[in-house]
């Protein structure tokens, strides 16, 4: 039988630091694409802080619990992140796991950086703690969540992970540039 | 130009894409060809003032209806399809 060899997303590419800026891969554990069928809603969302400690989160909102954190997605649908969730009645549930590239981006230029790439309003006033985004980064969609001062956990489709450190790379090239200058 | 996505909020207009007149939402019931399905798939106002349209959400996926002023470009609001179509 082939043995398999486990592979990160940005395996070879990540880490990477440049001026005030540090991009490093997270390993968010299982991810869970969860979805309540018509009119289950509250059913699932019991279920799921039941399980997990997280109920489903309202829109751009991450709602976090003792093994998992839920973060809205799309109307009516999170991602799970943390804990696996196999079986969770009224709901469609897909394993999306080795489908998502996750970086934190963090320093003193880490919104500068992204705010390069996304039209995105990161100040803090709009966009704190407790809170994710839907949005663009470059020309992928991606999910943008604060997770403390200076700090986001971006995350893009596994496909365009090494497209994402690319976009990355250059925008922070610019800003570094930019305080290189004065 | 920012337009408001009911679950997102006021968002850039690159996130999102324009479908079309929200003459969309009205389907015909009849199943016979007549003037309402000629006004349904060919005939479009052109409109200098409000009008209403069909956008999609490219970031969060979410289909929505918004009421635009082709003069002033005011976005006077949004609703998702699912209540525009009741």
């Amino acid at each position: 039988m082939a043995r398999l060899i486990a592979k990160g997303p940005f395996d070879g590419v990540l880490p990477l630091e440049e001026g005030a800026v540090r991009v490093s891969a997270v390993d968010p554990g299982p991810i869970t694409f969860v979805r309540p069928l018509h009119g289950q809603d509250e059913a699932v969302s019991a279920a799921l802080e039941k399980a997990t400690g997280a109920a489903l989160p309202a829109p751009g909102t991450v709602a976090t619990g003792r093994s998992a954190r839920a973060l809205w997605c799309g109307p009516g649908a999170a991602l799970v992140l943390g804990a696996a969730v196999e079986d969770l009645p009224g709901a469609a549930i897909v394993d999306q796991s080795d489908g998502w590239a996750v970086a934190r981006v963090e320093g003193a230029d880490a919104s500068a950086v992204l705010a390069r790439l996304t039209p995105l309003d990161l100040r803090p006033a709009g966009f704190g703690a407790g809170q994710t985004a839907r949005t663009l980064l470059g020309h992928m969609t991606a999910q943008i969540t604060p997770v403390g001062e200076n700090a986001f956990e971006v995350m893009v489709f596994r496909s365009m992970a090494e497209s994402f450190v690319h976009e990355l790379r250059r925008a922070m090239g610019f800003v570094a540039g930019r305080a290189r200058i004065g | 130009m920012r337009l408001t996505c009911p679950f997102c909020g006021t968002r850039d207009r690159r996130e999102f894409t324009y479908r079309g007149d929200a003459v969309g939402l009205s389907r015909p019931a009849s199943t016979e060809w007549g003037p309402d399905w000629d006004d349904y798939l060919h005939n479009r106002d052109n409109p200098a003032g409000e009008t209403r349209e069909l956008w999609y959400h490219d970031a969060c996926g979410a289909w929505i209806e918004v009421t635009r002023d082709t003069l002033t470009h005011e976005v006077a609001g949004s609703r998702p399809v699912a209540e525009a179509r009741r």
